[in-house]
Order: structure tokens, then C-alpha cells, then sequence
């Protein structure tokens, strides 16, 4: 599972340009992610410039 | 704010502003939605813009210029700068957040009505040949009855995937970006820098661009494949500890740059996208500002025609394409392929090229001349690469 560290984050929505099933919703000051629609595919967690989103399957 | 625009523009950039001030300048009326509280704040983006890029559109005012660029230098992954003077035209690099809130005031001065904070939630299709925006404005729920909908909205383009186009970015395609704004450093005003190699910003660049005073933009894009192992930001974090440790860093903005080729049809009935949402940027440098503006106003006018005509149809809105086109799309295309050409060398290969221009009179050292160096093995490429630099 995707995991957000919202205090880093700059709401830039690189995240959710890479989306494939566009489950990312970035605000002025909010991201969220729909856990039900992500397929953990983790292209949100390469690509993103200063390591807001981790998965489980990295840290290990 | 009305219950009904003939347009409705998603976004308050330079692309949505130009969208709103040529579509009300031929009479169409026209609200611009900006999401966050601010026209032009927070800005994402290196702010350099060539002369001529600017001037085909309005006369810089002074307050949108931080400083007048007059010379480029590229360093090579071995330290050994190239440098090049701007002979014919100067560049400048900007304040984004007064330049984006004046366009969006001449916007304005035409008679569209902006709205900030204004969160475009969701688009559905009315039985009027229109679309109903759902919006959060000011944490109340709005809906405006629109004809044409511009999605000036960014890359990840909400407007654009709602209306059923391919917006989503290759990852081969993605720069991850970050960039500070520092201050207490020594750099000269007048020259932007370049750092090129796999140690600095690999399949990138990292760039220094004053702002006078002791300040500049420093950021770097890098491919998402090489930010898979180490974070954009760590690679700002050595550059900026080896070169300038004494900078203070002053903010911190991050973002995706999509380096890849501008969308093909980046419209639908009743839709269309301008911008960064079109992947309407230059896949080498990363700048969009221009194609932002241009497309902008070609969606503006196109806009305004399509509510004279009453025709709001995909059909009637490719008259938008051939205009970008005709305009930059083409160029886009071909710079993209030398962008593939460019992105094969090695580390070895730019220091060598290094060595081969430095070796020329300085007065032949030009943009143009270090590209075609760079693209020797594919002289067809030479020709675009020039015309590709003449309007930076």
C-alpha cells in the first residue's frame, strides 16, 4: 500500500500525472489517495522529486 | 459569479489567462476558475523566457523582470564550461508571481470574471449541447452552465481525462523537478548556467538562473528512471553543498515536467486543453511558458468563434490544431527526436564535445553550434536544432 507523508509534500501533481487508473487526487494543500482503485503500481513513488509517497514493498 | 459563461477556463496560468483575455476581447463571456488563493503563487517553474518569446506578445513591464540574460554557459560533467553569448537576442528570467497575476488583470480588463479558490470537482455533459461544472468555491458547491470548457489545468489535466483524452505521461517521458530559490550567493546576473552529466541531474539538466541581488532559481529535472534510485532532491542537496554552501534556501517547489511529445489532439467536443495540460513544452529545455501563452490565445480566439458560430464540436474546434501546429507543435515533434539523440550520449561523449567547441573562436560558439555537436551523427536534425534555439 501507497503511504503519504502529507507534511512533505508540495502538491505538485507529478504523482498524479503518472497515475494509470487516476486514483491520486492533489488539492491546494491535500493529497489522497483512493485505495480501492490503486493498483500499487508505485509509478507515483519514482517519480515523485522529494520522496513524499513510500511503499510497504521499498522499505523492505 | 454567474450561473452561465459561454467558456468556462480551468486554471489561472499563463495559458488560462491568455484563454480568457482573447476569448472576452472578441466577446464571449468568460469566467477563469484558479484552485488555489492565488494568481501566480505558488510558482513551479525555472521562469526564463527568451526575448522574442515574449515580446510577440506584450512589452515586458520591468516588474515581470528579475534579470536580462545576455549569456549562457553549459558545463560538461567534467567541469569544463562552454560559454555562449547571446548575440541576437537576450533572455530574461522572470517573477512569475507578478507576470501571471498581471496577465491574469489584463484578462480581467477584457471582461472575464476570475475566481480564486474556486475547485472544479467534477464535468457532466447537460442536455443543452453544454457542460454543468461542478466546483467547490469557497467550500460551497457551484455549478455553472458552460458552452466550451479550456483546460488550462496543468499536467495532470483533470479537464482533459474527464472529457475522455489520453492525458497521462509516459514514464520515460517524465522529468521529476525540484527547485530552491536561494539567496546569499555570488552569481552573475546576466548569465544562466547549465549543468549537463549523470553526477548532476542524469537524463536532465540542472540549472542556475540569477534573479538579481544575490538570488536564483537552482533546480534540477531529472529523469523519473534515475530518481527511482535517488531523489531529485538529493541531488539538488550535493550540488548546492559542493557549489554554493553558503546559499540559504527560501523555498522549495517541485513538480513533473512531461518532455514528451506535445498531444496530437488535444481537444473534444466542447474541449479543449492549452499548455502544460497539452503537453505543449519544449521536450529539451523543459519550457512551456511560451507554447502556454500561444496556446492559450489560439484557444481563446478559437473559443469565441465556436460561440459565434454556435458550433462547439470537435469538428469545428480543429481550426485550435492547426494553429498550434502551424506554430510550435510541428517544432515539438522534431525537437523531441533530437531530444532522443541527445539523451544516448555518455558522460565521455558531452566532456569530448566540450573539448571540440571550446576549441572554436568564441565568436562562433553558439546554442545552436553546441547541438549540432551534439546531433552530429544525425545532420538532418541541424537545421530544426538552429530554428529550435533561434527562438530559445
Amino acid at each position: 500500500m501507497i503511504k503519504i507523508k502529507e507534511y512533505r509534500c508540495d502538491f505538485c501533481t507529478a504523482c498524479v500525472t503518472v497515475c494509470p487508473p487516476d486514483c491520486i487526487e492533489v488539492r491546494e494543500a491535500s493529497i489522497e489517495i483512493d485505495h480501492d482503485t490503486c493498483i500499487d503500481c508505485n509509478l507515483c513513488v519514482y517519480v515523485c522529486p522529494i520522496e513524499v509517497l513510500s511503499t510497504d514493498a521499498k522499505q523492505l | 459569479m454567474q450561473n452561465n459563461y459561454d467558456i468556462v477556463i480551468v486554471g489561472g496560468g499563463p495559458g488560462g489567462s491568455m484563454a480568457a483575455l482573447h476569448a472576452s476581447k472578441n466577446g464571449a463571456n468568460v469566467c477563469l476558475l484558479e484552485k488555489t488563493r492565488d494568481i501566480g503563487y505558488p510558482v513551479r517553474c525555472g521562469e526564463a523566457m527568451g526575448e522574442y518569446a515574449i515580446k510577440q506578445f506584450f512589452d515586458p513591464k520591468p516588474t515581470w523582470i528579475a534579470a536580462e540574460i545576455k549569456r549562457s554557459r553549459i558545463i560538461a560533467p567534467n567541469g569544463v564550461p562552454i560559454d555562449i553569448p547571446f548575440n541576437k537576442e537576450q533572455a530574461y528570467v522572470l517573477n512569475r508571481r507578478v507576470f501571471d497575476y498581471d496577465l491574469s488583470l489584463m484578462a480581467s480588463k477584457e471582461g472575464a470574471n476570475i475566481f480564486t479558490k474556486s475547485y472544479v470537482k467534477s464535468i457532466e455533459r447537460n442536455a443543452d449541447n453544454g457542460y454543468d461544472v461542478h466546483l467547490d468555491y469557497l467550500g460551497d458547491h457551484k455549478v455553472i452552465k458552460t458552452k466550451i470548457i479550456i483546460g488550462a489545468d496543468g499536467i495532470e489535466s483533470r479537464v482533459g481525462r474527464w472529457a475522455g483524452i489520453k492525458t497521462q505521461v509516459k514514464m520515460r517521458d517524465m522529468e521529476s523537478c525540484i527547485q530552491y530559490s536561494v539567496g546569499n550567493i555570488e552569481v552573475d546576473t546576466n548569465r544562466i548556467d547549465m549543468y549537463v552529466g549523470d553526477n548532476w541531474a542524469p537524463g536532465g539538466y540542472l540549472w542556475v538562473f540569477p534573479k538579481g541581488d544575490g538570488t536564483a532559481n537552482i533546480g534540477l529535472g531529472i529523469g523519473a528512471k534515475y530518481n527511482k534510485k535517488q531523489s531529485a532532491k538529493k541531488y539538488l542537496d550535493q550540488f548546492i553543498e559542493k557549489k554554493y554552501p553558503h546559499a540559504t534556501i527560501h523555498t522549495t517547489m517541485c513538480g513533473g515536467v512531461p518532455c514528451a511529445k506535445p498531444m496530437s489532439n488535444p481537444i473534444s467536443d466542447n474541449i479543449m486543453l492549452v499548455g502544460d495540460a497539452a503537453h505543449f513544452i519544449n521536450p529539451i529545455t523543459g519550457g512551456g511558458i511560451a507554447a502556454a501563452m500561444k496556446s492559450g490565445m489560439f484557444a481563446g480566439q478559437v473559443a469565441s468563434e465556436a460561440i459565434s458560430a454556435e458550433d462547439y464540436s470537435e469538428n469545428f474546434l480543429q481550426r485550435y490544431i492547426t494553429l498550434c501546429k502551424k506554430d510550435f507543435t510541428n517544432r515539438h515533434e522534431k525537437i523531441y527526436k533530437v531530444k532522443e539523440t541527445i539523451q544516448k550520449l555518455t558522460d565521455d561523449e558531452m566532456n569530448q564535445m566540450a573539448l571540440k567547441i571550446n576549441k572554436l573562436p568564441p565568436h562562433k560558439i553558439t546554442l545552436s553550434r553546441v547541438f549540432t555537436t551534439a546531433i552530429m551523427k544525425k545532420p538532418s536534425l541541424i537545421i530544426d536544432v538552429m530554428k529550435m534555439f533561434a527562438g530559445f
